[in-house]
């Protein structure tokens, strides 16, 4: 067994307060988007670690081939990681121009294995031992930190990572309609809600209504004109960006339809449609930023990866250590970072998952002080008792 | 005066009458099963919690009957009958004129003849038929539902139903559900909803949507795949703090190895010494040829190789686990009582599912019985399904609707349709996960489409549009009494209102009737 540490991650270390910052402070003009992709993706799938026998020994029927001339074949990042081909001409580009990053062997030192159980507790950002405040989100916590009233989440229904102290309003931009309330209905209705602890989502709605037509009226009125092509979560990505590019500094998506039990596929086949949508809509939201895609930094993320070996069904069952993925105009890019090993054997977590070497408290508290010059202080509040670690991403 | 169809008086002479009858019989239908007790008068606030919405006509039919007599008839449903214009639209459907076993033939067999189509044209639109009509027979099961919640007199039952069906959660997304989704409420859950838990668990391990939803007809000898067993330990029985560990949850699955769906007519050929052990109903299947013929080990007892005889073994023990008698009682309470249920209720509704071997009539009956329930009337935020029935119930009281499919797309915009749920979770019952600024908004704006007498709802195929009286003018004392219980700011706003509709949208969309 060959352990193997990258130079990046020997600066695993707490961070030293008043470290060189990259970003300007107070940087809430830096914007932030989480995309929680729930389900546990496949990550080893993803991010493929070409350099190991064992991944195409235990995944006969689902692997993707070593990097070769085949168009099917994984996408060489470096001697020991390929990406998946159906992520080409997305975020291949954003990776060799250092605007992407990969974290393999990223996430929660939650066992449950649950979806819900691990989603609610990455979520929540606390830790894992003691009594957990089940109405504090870690995006919450860090829109209050940063005293910035400028979080959203693009969301029907406002998730957890929203909820807590700091009020967040959520839109769901997968279809936007006209609203038939007008402006003196609307107002009636408010008044309605003085003196209702419901109050204030019924004042933000209205306003939140408002801004997005707002921000999205042009699209809307010429979308019969110049057939808008763009569908599904590049269509959502696109007017994310919209919103984010002017209005909102903190933003959150989820995506579904992760959790592949069978017929998972390899190069091609169903994870790598998911793949190939997800990364076309990440750039695009990448070119719609614009200018101000040089002070964004957009993290994707799930609660778990998945067995390491192919099951029965040629699909993998709930596992451990994930991916993240870190992208951004401004981040240290086309690297993949954190404390690493070889995948084999003797390097799975209870002989079936990635472990996990890079907690995700740790990691995003790291990112977090780089890009917001955060001190020790303010990153205990976001994640109380974690110690942020500069893996070298921004 | 609110006029009534001969139909409505005669099912309000009928109730009567069997609320007569029930009386001499002692309407507490089990001699061992502690008397139900209220600790509230308010029969208002009651019926908004125990039915799907009160209305003008129920309150007065309860107020004259009896609300204890009322609860206990709601605990053990009879076979009331729907009213007749709804009992039609019902019988008009596909689902309830095919059995499964039928709908799956004929569905596999329009799957066939799409693909031996000669011409790729051909081929596609008769793919694109297939579709439409399984989403087709998806919306009849969700139109059903949604009937039954509108209009049954057993209210109970059906958001019970409901609750079942949403605690056992199938998506209608995958594979070919959207056929399945119809049976599966009407089979295995509705039966059950009021029964004994441990009925309810079975009938969801042998029925092909739970099995193809979560994969268990994947789950084979040397192919294990263990997505059904995790869920069934962590969802559906002990709950995720419940004690077992992720070995259990590999010894489950083995469990389950060969517990699946043949969609065909033939049998496999086995073994002499397996062909005992074959199970064949419907489309569920036990192949012993697929099963891990070992023994397992779950919560640190063994489980003796012995068939699908195993899975009832199990299901007996998970069914009379202590942790899954507080999971369930604690989800109950969540959906009747309150976000954050008193953990002394939730103790003693457990110890009565415990007592009662699991009968769900009984836990339910000690929770309406609790003081924790009655102090909680009014509180608690309707999520979107609760929110539209109750509304399109008051609102349109006097005239069932014809027409379902606004409902159901209001649902899809609201973000709680049914069978929409994608992972096995369910909905929730919280207020934090449906009170957001969007959503708020967004049940304001349903509101007024259904305060504007809309009269999609009133659209049958082939008949004119017909225009219903407003809610307003269909009940007005009711109404006015209504408007001057409400807090001060609402019926400043109702002042307000220029029109009947918009008095109606308005009142819609009132905090009052946010709450349940």
């Amino acid at each position: 067994m060959k352990r193997r540490t990258l130079l990046q991650s020997l600066t695993t270390l707490p961070l030293a307060a008043g470290a060189t910052r990259l970003w300007a402070a107070p940087s809430t003009g830096t914007r932030l988007l989480l995309v929680f992709l729930r389900g546990g993706y496949d990550a080893a799938n993803l991010l493929i670690p070409t350099s190991s026998p064992f991944y195409y020994e235990t995944r006969p029927n689902i692997a993707v081939p070593r990097p070769g001339a085949d168009s099917a074949s994984a996408l060489p990042l470096n001697a020991d990681w390929g990406l998946h081909p159906a992520l080409r001409d997305s975020i291949l580009p954003l990776y060799s121009a250092g605007q992407a990053a990969f974290v393999p062997f990223a996430g929660t030192h939650d066992l449950s294995r649950s979806h819900f159980e691990t989603q609610d507790s990455v979520e929540l950002g606390q830790p894992l031992q003691g009594s957990r405040n089940y109405r504090s989100g870690l995006l919450n916590r860090l829109a209050s930190t940063l005293g910035s009233s400028g979080a959203m989440s693009f969301t029907d229904q406002l998730p957890l990572i929203m909820q807590g102290n700091a009020l967040v309003p959520n839109v769901s931009l997968r279809s936007v309609a006209k609203p038939s309330l007008d402006a003196r209905q609307s107002r009636i209705i408010s008044t309605m809600y003085q003196d209702s602890a419901l109050k204030p989502q019924v004042d933000q709605g209205f306003v939140v209504r408002d801004e997005v037509l707002r921000e999205l009226g042009a699209e809307m009125n010429s979308a019969n004109r110049n057939a808008i092509s763009a569908r599904g979560f590049e269509l959502e990505a696109q007017r994310i960006a919209t919103l984010m590019k002017d209005k909102y500094n903190i933003g959150f998506v989820d995506v579904g339809g992760w959790d592949t039990h069978v017929a998972q596929g390899g190069a091609a086949g169903y994870l790598a449609g998911r793949f190939e949508e997800l990364g076309r809509g990440l750039a695009s939201f990448a070119r719609e930023m614009k200018g101000a895609w040089r002070d964004t930094v957009v993290v994707v993320l799930s609660e778990f990866g998945r067995t390491l070996r192919e099951n029965g069904n040629r699909g993998t069952d709930h596992g451990h250590g994930t991916v993240y993925w870190v992208l951004g105009g401004g981040i240290r890019g086309g690297k993949v970072l954190g404390e690493q090993l070889a995948v084999s054997p003797g390097t799975l977590f209870q002989n079936r998952d990635y472990p996990v070497l890079n907690e995700y408290r740790a990691v995003l508290g790291g990112l977090f002080s780089r890009i917001y010059g955060l001190d020790a202080t303010q990153i205990e509040h976001i994640f109380p008792g974690a110690r942020a670690a500069d893996i070298g991403l921004a | 005066m609110k006029r009534r169809s001969p139909v409505e008086l005669l099912f309000v002479l009928l109730l009567l009458l069997a609320g007569l009858l029930a009386g001499c019989a002692a309407p507490t239908a089990r001699p061992d099963a502690p008397a139900l007790t209220l600790q509230t008068g308010d029969t208002a606030d009651v019926l908004n919690r125990v039915t799907w919405g009160v209305t003008p006509a129920l309150l007065k039919q309860v107020e004259a009957a009896g609300l204890v007599r009322y609860l206990e008839q709601q605990l053990h449903p009879d076979a009331a009958p729907l009213p007749a214009t709804v009992q039609e639209q019902i019988n008009a459907m596909t689902i309830s004129r095919r059995s499964l076993e039928e709908l799956q033939h004929d569905m596999e067999r329009m799957r066939k003849d799409a693909d031996a189509k000669p011409s790729d044209d051909e081929k596609k639109s008769a793919r694109q038929a297939y579709q439409q009509e399984l989403t087709r027979l998806a919306r009849e099961a969700a139109s059903r539902s949604l009937l039954r919640a509108l209009y049954s007199p057993n209210q109970l039952r059906e958001q019970l139903t409901w609750f079942w069906m949403n605690h056992f959660n199938v998506y209608q997304g995958k594979n070919n559900l959207r056929a399945m989704v119809g049976d599966y409420e009407e089979r295995a859950i509705r039966p059950h909803a009021l029964g004994k838990f441990r009925d309810l668990l079975a009938a969801t391990t042998q029925h092909p949507a739970m099995l193809r939803y979560l994969d268990n007809d994947r789950n084979a000898l040397h192919r294990q795949n263990e997505n059904y067993a995790r869920e069934l330990l962590e969802l559906h029985t002990l709950g995720v703090n419940g004690g077992y560990s992720q070995r259990d949850a590999q010894e489950l699955a083995r469990v389950l190895t060969g517990v699946g769906v043949n969609l065909g007519m033939a049998t496999p050929r086995l073994r002499p010494e397996l062909q005992d052990r074959y199970v064949r109903h419907g489309l569920f299947e036990f192949n012993p040829a697929r099963h891990d013929q070992g023994s397992k080990q779950l919560l640190g007892q063994t489980v003796r190789a012995s068939g699908l005889a195993e899975l009832t073994e199990v299901l007996d023990r998970l069914s009379r686990h202590g942790a899954t008698a507080h999971f369930i009682s604690g989800k109950l309470a969540v959906f009747f009582v309150s976000d954050e249920p008193a953990p002394a209720l939730v103790e003693r509704m457990a110890q009565t599912f415990l007592q009662s071997d699991g009968d769900i009539a009984a836990t339910l009956r000690s929770m309406f019985s609790s003081a924790e329930f009655a102090q909680s009337l009014g509180g608690k935020f309707k999520d979107p399904v609760h929110y539209l029935v109750s509304a399109v119930r008051l609102a349109y009281d006097d005239r069932p609707i014809t027409n379902v499919a606004p409902m159901l797309n209001w649902l899809t915009r609201l973000g709680e349709p049914l069978y929409g749920h994608q992972t096995p979770d369910g909905y929730s019952m919280l207020r934090a996960a449906w009170s957001s600024p969007a959503q708020m908004v967004t049940r304001f704006e349903v509101a007024k489409t259904l305060a504007s007498g809309n009269t999609a709802l009133f659209k049958a195929d082939g008949l004119p549009e017909q225009r219903p009286a407003s809610l307003q003018q269909a009940n007005p004392a009711y109404f006015a009494a209504w408007q001057r219980n409400a807090s001060a700011a609402t019926r400043e706003a109702l002042k307000q209102a220029g029109s009947v509709p918009e008095w109606a949208a308005f009142m819609l969309s009132s905090p009052e009737m946010m709450h349940r």
